[in-house]
C-alpha cells in the first residue's frame, strides 16, 4: 500500500484526534463553507429578490429598461400583440389594481411603475409548465430554458401578473444591436427576466440596478439580515403586486 | 374490415376528395405558419389563446360525449343503442385526434412536442392531459374495432373488450374535467378560477355530443340501408335536453356568483361578454347569440311535442351544437385573457391563416369520421343482408 506523507499525518491526525476533535472540525468546515460564500457574494446566497423604490423613479427615465434590454438582446417590436419586454412600465394603479381609489395621493396616481418578473417564491408558471423549461433555482430565481420550452405558453395563462412575452415571429430583426455574450431566442418560446443570472455567475449585479442613478433599483439575498434590501424593508414600508394570490413575489415597492 | 372504406359511392368518394381539399388549403396556411411563426394568427401577448385551444377544449368535450351511449348499454343494458354505441366510439376516436392536432397546431416548437414525455412533470396539468387523451384513443380505438369486428363475424366480443369499455366510462369524464383544470387552477384569472368548470364542462359536453350523434344519425339513416333506430335517436334527444338545461344552469350559477359578490376581477370578464368594456365588444354579439340559441334550443328540447318531430329535434341539435361551439369553442377561452392582469383589453380575432389552419383540421376530423363510419356501416348493412 502506497500512501503519500500527506495521506499518512491525515489518517494519523484523525486517529489521534479522534471523536474529541469533532466540534473543531465542525467550526473549520462552518469558516470554510462562509469563506466560500463571501468569495462568490450575497449573490448566491438564499433568496434573491429587488426592491423598487417609486419614490426614487423619474419620469420618463428608461435607464433600466434600456440596459436590460439591450444586454440580453430583448427584440424592439412596436406592435403591441408581438411585443417582447422583461422589464417595462405600467401605471401605477394599473400595476396595483388592488390598491387603486379614486384618491390616490401623494403623485402616484399615473405615475409609472416599474414592472418585471417578480421571481415568486411559489410560482405558478413553474406549476404549469409541462417540461421543466421554467424551473425556480435554489436562490428563488425562476429561469427559462429557450431550449426546451416547447411554447405551449400555459405558463403566459398561469402567470398574474404578465410577465412573460412570447416569441410571435423570429426575433432577431428586432434587436437593435446584438450582445454576443447571450444567447437571442428563436420564434415559438416563452422569455421574461432572469434577475441577469448571468451576471450574477460573474460577480456582477443586474442590469437594471447598475444602471439606475437614482438608486430606485436595489437587489439583494432578503433571507441575509443585513443586506441592502432586508435594510429598506426594515426602514420603509413596502408593498408587493397582488399578494392575496398566494404566488409570494419577490419584488417589492417603496411607495 | 378496412378494405371496406376503400369502395364507395360516388358520393362518399366526393366527400372524401372536398375533405381532402380542405385539409389541403389548411396545411399550405400551416406551412405558412410554420415558417414565421405563431405571430400569424391572431394571438397576442394578452391573449396568448385564441381559436386553436378553444376548438381543443370543445372537441374534448365530443369526445367525452361516447360514454352517453356506452354507459347505458353496457352499464343498464340499454338495448337501443346498441346499434349506435361503435358511432360514438368513432367520434370518440376523432375528436380526440383533431385535440391533438390543434394542440401541436398552438405549440410555438412543434418539433419539441415530445419534452412532455422525455421530462415528464406530474404538477403539470398538461401532462395528465396528454397521458388520459392518448389513453382514451386507444381505449376507443380498441373497442370500436374490436366489437365491430366481432359484430361482423357474429360472435361475442374477446373478453378483454369488456374490462376496456368499463375502463372507458369513468376515463371519459377524466378527460374532460382534467381539461378543466387546466384553467380552473390559475391565480388571477378569474374567469377561469371557479370549481365548477368540470362540471359545466361535462354538462356542455353531453349536450353538444349527443346533439351531433342524433345529426350524424340522421345523416346515416338518409344515405345508407343503416337505421340508428327511432328509439335510440329520441333518447339521445332526452339526453340533449338534460344536459342543455344543466348547462344553462350551471352558468347562470356563474352569473349570480360573480355579479352578486361584485369581485372586478371576476366580473369584468363577464362584462366584456354581455356588454363590452368601453369600446370593446367584439365578443357581445357572439355571445348573445349563443344566448339566444341556447333559449330556443332548450324551448324545442324541453316540450315533448316538438322534440318527438324528427325535424325539429334535429334543427334544435344543430342548435344546441352551435350555441354550444361559440360558448365553449371561441369565448371561453379568449375571454380568460380580456382583460389582461394589467387590466388592459386588448381584443382577439383569428386571421384568415388561422381560420383555415382550423378549417383544416376539422376536415381532417371529419375524413377519419367519415372512413370510420363507412367501414361500421357497411359492416352493418352485410350482417343485415
Ligand atoms: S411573476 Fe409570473 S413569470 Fe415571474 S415567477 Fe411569478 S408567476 Fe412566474
Ligand atoms: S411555453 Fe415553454 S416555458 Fe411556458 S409552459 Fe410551455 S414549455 Fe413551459
Amino acid at each position: 500500500m502506497k500512501i503519500d506523507r500527506r495521506g499518512f499525518l491525515k489518517i494519523g491526525g484523525l486517529g489521534i484526534l479522534g471523536v474529541a476533535a469533532k466540534p473543531v472540525i465542525d467550526v473549520v468546515s462552518k469558516v470554510k463553507l462562509a469563506e466560500a460564500s463571501a468569495k462568490k457574494g450575497v449573490l448566491v446566497e438564499k433568496r434573491l429578490a429587488m426592491v423598487v423604490n417609486l419614490k426614487n423613479c423619474k419620469d420618463g427615465c428608461t435607464d433600466c429598461i434600456d440596459a436590460c434590454h439591450g444586454v440580453h438582446n430583448v427584440p424592439y417590436i412596436a406592435n403591441p400583440k408581438d411585443e417582447i419586454k422583461w422589464i417595462w412600465t405600467e401605471q401605477y394603479e394599473k400595476a396595483f389594481p388592488d390598491q387603486e381609489h379614486r384618491f390616490i395621493g401623494g403623485g402616484m396616481k399615473g405615475s409609472p411603475a416599474i414592472l418585471l418578473c417578480n421571481h415568486c417564491d411559489n410560482p405558478s408558471c413553474v406549476r404549469v409548465c409541462p417540461t421543466k423549461a421554467t424551473f425556480k433555482r435554489e436562490d428563488g430565481i425562476v429561469m427559462m430554458d429557450y431550449h426546451r420550452c416547447i411554447g405551449c405558453r400555459f405558463c403566459m395563462a398561469a402567470c398574474p401578473y404578465g410577465s412573460r412575452s412570447f416569441n410571435w415571429r423570429d426575433p432577431r430583426p428586432f434587436i437593435k444591436k446584438i450582445n454576443p455574450d447571450f444567447p437571442t431566442r428563436t420564434k415559438g418560446v416563452v422569455e421574461k427576466c432572469n434577475f441577469c443570472e448571468e451576471r450574477l455567475a460573474k460577480g456582477l449585479i443586474p442590469a437594471c440596478v447598475e444602471s439606475c442613478k437614482n438608486k430606485a433599483l436595489v437587489f439583494g439575498n432578503v433571507e441575509e439580515p443585513n443586506s441592502e434590501v432586508r435594510e429598506i424593508l426594515r426602514s420603509n414600508y413596502t408593498i408587493r403586486r397582488k399578494p392575496g394570490l398566494g404566488t409570494g413575489p419577490q419584488i417589492y415597492y417603496v411607495v | 374490415m378496412f378494405e371496406k372504406a376503400l369502395i364507395g359511392s360516388k358520393k362518399y368518394w366526393g366527400l372524401v376528395i372536398g375533405l381532402l381539399a380542405i385539409m389541403g388549403v389548411g396545411a399550405i396556411f400551416y406551412l405558412q405558419q410554420w415558417n414565421y411563426g405563431l405571430g400569424i394568427t391572431g394571438m397576442s401577448r394578452d391573449v396568448s389563446w385564441g381559436l386553436y385551444i378553444a376548438q381543443f377544449t370543445f372537441l374534448v368535450g365530443v369526445a367525452a360525449s361516447a360514454v352517453m351511449v356506452v354507459l347505458p348499454y353496457y352499464l343498464h343494458n340499454y338495448k337501443a343503442f346498441g346499434r349506435i354505441t361503435i358511432l360514438g366510439e368513432f367520434v370518440a376516436v376523432a375528436s380526440v385526434i383533431m385535440c391533438l392536432v390543434f394542440i401541436i397546431a398552438d405549440l410555438g416548437q412543434p418539433t419539441r412536442a415530445l419534452n412532455i414525455i422525455l421530462y415528464p412533470t406530474p404538477n403539470s396539468i398538461l401532462f395528465w392531459d396528454m397521458i388520459v387523451l392518448n389513453g382514451y384513443l386507444l381505449l376507443n380505438i380498441l373497442i370500436g374495432w374490436n366489437v365491430l369486428a366481432s359484430e361482423r363475424k357474429s360472435v361475442p366480443p374477446p373478453a378483454w373488450v369488456k374490462p376496456l369499455i368499463y375502463i372507458s366510462i369513468p376515463w371519459a369524464v377524466s378527460i374532460h374535467t382534467v381539461t378543466a383544470f387546466i384553467y380552473a387552477g390559475l391565480p388571477g384569472r378569474g374567469f377561469w378560477l371557479t370549481a365548477i368548470m368540470a362540471p359545466r364542462f361535462l354538462a356542455s359536453a353531453f349536450a353538444g355530443g349527443p346533439a351531433l350523434l342524433i345529426l350524424l344519425s340522421l345523416i346515416l339513416r338518409k344515405f345508407t340501408k343503416f337505421d340508428p333506430g327511432k328509439d335510440a335517436i329520441q333518447n339521445l334527444g332526452k339526453i340533449v335536453a338534460y344536459a342543455m338545461s344543466i348547462n344553462v344552469f350551471f352558468i347562470l350559477l356563474e352569473i349570480f356568483t360573480v355579479f352578486y359578490s361584485q369581485i372586478p376581477e371576476h366580473m369584468h370578464h363577464f362584462e366584456y361578454i354581455f356588454a363590452g368594456l368601453g369600446e370593446h365588444g367584439k365578443l357581445v354579439p357572439w355571445m348573445w347569440t349563443s344566448v339566444t340559441l341556447a333559449v330556443l334550443s332548450l324551448i324545442l328540447l324541453i316540450n315533448p311535442i316538438t322534440r318527438r318531430r324528427e325535424g325539429i329535434l334535429a334543427l334544435a341539435c344543430v342548435i344546441v351544437f352551435f350555441s354550444l361551439w361559440i360558448e365553449k369553442g371561441f369565448v371561453l377561452v379568449v375571454t380568460g385573457f380580456i382583460p389582461s392582469p394589467l387590466g388592459r383589453v386588448f381584443e382577439y380575432s383569428p386571421t384568415i391563416p388561422e381560420i383555415f389552419i382550423t378549417l383544416g383540421v376539422w376536415a381532417m376530423g371529419f375524413l377519419i369520421l367519415a372512413v370510420l363510419y363507412k367501414i361500421a356501416v357497411a359492416v352493418k348493412e352485410e350482417i343485415e343482408t
